[in-house]
């Protein structure tokens, strides 16, 4: 198994020859961030490239394909068309919050997307609290939301904020319910020792019954947190134009735009992550050959394949259902996704106790 | 309330229901995922290119190996159309049976047609029909005025019955 510390260690043992350890740390904070940034980027291309062409796919058509091979760089032409372009400040916002708001959202996706477990040793904030951290603070994107919707002085963004609000606020219990199902399996919270526990099987067999629930109610619940259909209520286009960001254009547009399908990613990579293994290749007990084999595959592979397996359930989701309207979205979480999950909550504990998982 | 109306609006039959529902959608989408695209790269697949049967490109008059066509110059396709876009110009010749009036120039002028299809319809022998060519660009809008029946054709005569 590829262990990424050697790299990390040899890094730092180098930088340690050179000069002493507090810089050392430094720039190595400073190498670690512009990592983030740029992966963050280039998986945000992707995705975008990727949902377009699923989008496309669902509806029988072709989707982008004149901007490069079958349209693999029209991303990246966007990508620059939007930093070319003007950030305009209408004249009556809140000029503070209207420009404090993209980067609150952006930076709790950030926080989020650092605390995945990329691969063996690739692990960026790690410690004993880490789903309870990423809770935290895939929390702060809300206040983004609804400053955005706030500081544009506009009604469309505000009855969009609020939406989002609502919609966030309510789809947290659910999302740290299923987490919390899934925390009295592992008896864990940090995700280095969660993805090590599944190397003779992940949760999601493992737990059997209430952990698929739990999987299923957390994909549900989390499509909801990202505001992507059927629950994109908070942009409804017929409605509101485009909902909190409807003032923004240019690149704080663009930072909306990204921790959309950022964190389409994140929620995707943590179902991954606590449900199907994280960057554990795919072990069965007993058969020590295939394991072997399977070993012989980089973490890193498995944490992207099963992430973008997840991703595509989410766009296949998306592009299947039709819009939820407000009551609709307040009544499937809180008279079904919340009690169903509080019962599978006390399902796993019974499980747990008498010893009838894997 | 009997009980099976009760059944229908319980809780667990609206969750068990609702998912059975949302799982035939999925199916469905999943179904057309992997469909052939209908999209059409036009300029690129021009030689390729085949419109359905019932596209209306350009109207014609179909004519056989012997170039004969079923016009009999009655102009009722010419009194069809909405937009004055036919015009049908006969001439009387004699025969062994009498006189008979014959299609000289049948005139259809693509720039007025609108495609109705009224004229195909008021055909009582269909004389005329929609081809699937839409390729209509020209640089002259005098080029848009065809003439439908080729050079030197004449009506399909007619078997005596004997």
């Amino acid at each position: 198994m590829f262990d990424f510390s050697i790299i990390t260690n040899w890094l730092h043992q180098s930088l340690l020859s050179v000069m002493p350890e507090v810089w050392a740390v430094v720039l190595e904070c400073v190498i670690v961030g512009v990592c983030i940034i740029l992966m963050y980027a280039t998986l945000a291309i992707i995705l975008i490239y990727g949902e377009r062409k699923i989008c496309a796919f669902f509806q029988c058509r072709l989707g982008p394909n004149r901007v490069g091979k079958w349209g693999c760089i029209q991303v990246v032409a966007d990508v620059f068309k939007m930093l070319t372009k003007e950030i305009i400040t209408p004249n009556q916002v809140d000029k503070f919050l209207y420009k404090l708001a993209p980067y609150m959202v952006i930076l709790a996706s950030f926080l989020t997307f650092a605390c995945l477990p990329f691969n063996k040793g690739a692990e960026i904030l790690d410690f004993n609290v880490g789903i309870f951290f990423l809770l935290a603070v895939s929390g702060i994107g809300v206040i983004g939301i609804l400053l955005a919707g706030w500081g544009s002085n506009n009604k469309f963004s505000l009855i969009g904020a609020m939406r989002s609000g609502a919609q966030i606020i309510s789809y947290e219990l659910s999302v740290g319910l299923s987490m919390l199902t899934m925390v009295v399996l592992m008896g864990t919270m940090q995700f280095s020792q969660i993805v090590e526990e599944q190397a003779d099987g992940w949760f999601l067999f493992k737990g059997h019954i209430p952990a698929l629930i739990a999987f299923i109610i957390y994909l549900i619940a989390g499509n909801a947190e990202c505001n992507r259909g059927p629950f994109d209520l908070p942009e409804a286009e017929s409605e509101l134009t485009a909902g909190y960001h409807t003032e923004y254009s240019g690149m704080n547009f663009g930072f909306f735009y990204l921790a959309e399908y950022l964190n389409l990613f994140i929620v995707s990579s943590v179902a991954a992550t606590v449900f199907l293994g994280g960057w554990m290749p795919l072990h069965i007990v007993g058969l020590d050959g295939f394991n072997a084999v399977m070993d012989y595959i980089p973490g890193f592979i498995w944490f992207f394949g099963k992430a973008f397996f997840v991703v595509f359930l989410l766009m296949w989701i998306k592009w299947t259902f039709p819009r939820l309207r407000i009551d609709q979205i307040l009544t499937l979480e809180w008279k079904y996704l919340l009690p169903i999950s509080l019962v599978n909550l006390v399902l796993m504990v019974l499980i747990v106790v008498t010893g009838f998982h894997f | 309330m009997n009980k099976q109306d009760n059944n229908k609006s319980s809780y667990f039959y609206g969750l068990v229901h609702g998912i059975y529902t949302l799982l035939v959608g999925m199916e469905t989408s999943i179904k057309v995922f992997f469909r052939k695209k209908t999209t059409e790269q036009y300029p690129e697949n021009r030689k390729e290119l085949k419109m359905f049967d019932r596209y209306r490109g350009t109207l014609t008059m179909p004519h056989n190996e012997n170039n004969e066509h079923h016009c009999v110059a009655c102009s009722l396709c010419q009194m069809a159309c909405p937009n004055g876009t036919i015009h049908i110009i006969s001439k009387t010749i004699d025969t062994d049976d009498g006189k008979k009036r014959i299609l000289d120039r049948y005139e259809y002028d693509l720039g007025s047609c609108i495609f109705c299809q009224l004229c195909v319809n008021a055909c009582p022998h269909d004389a005329i029909k929609f081809d699937t060519n839409f390729e209509h660009a020209v640089f002259d809008r005098s080029k848009l005025v065809m003439k439908l029946n080729h050079e030197g054709s004449k009506v399909v005569e007619k078997k005596k019955e004997s």
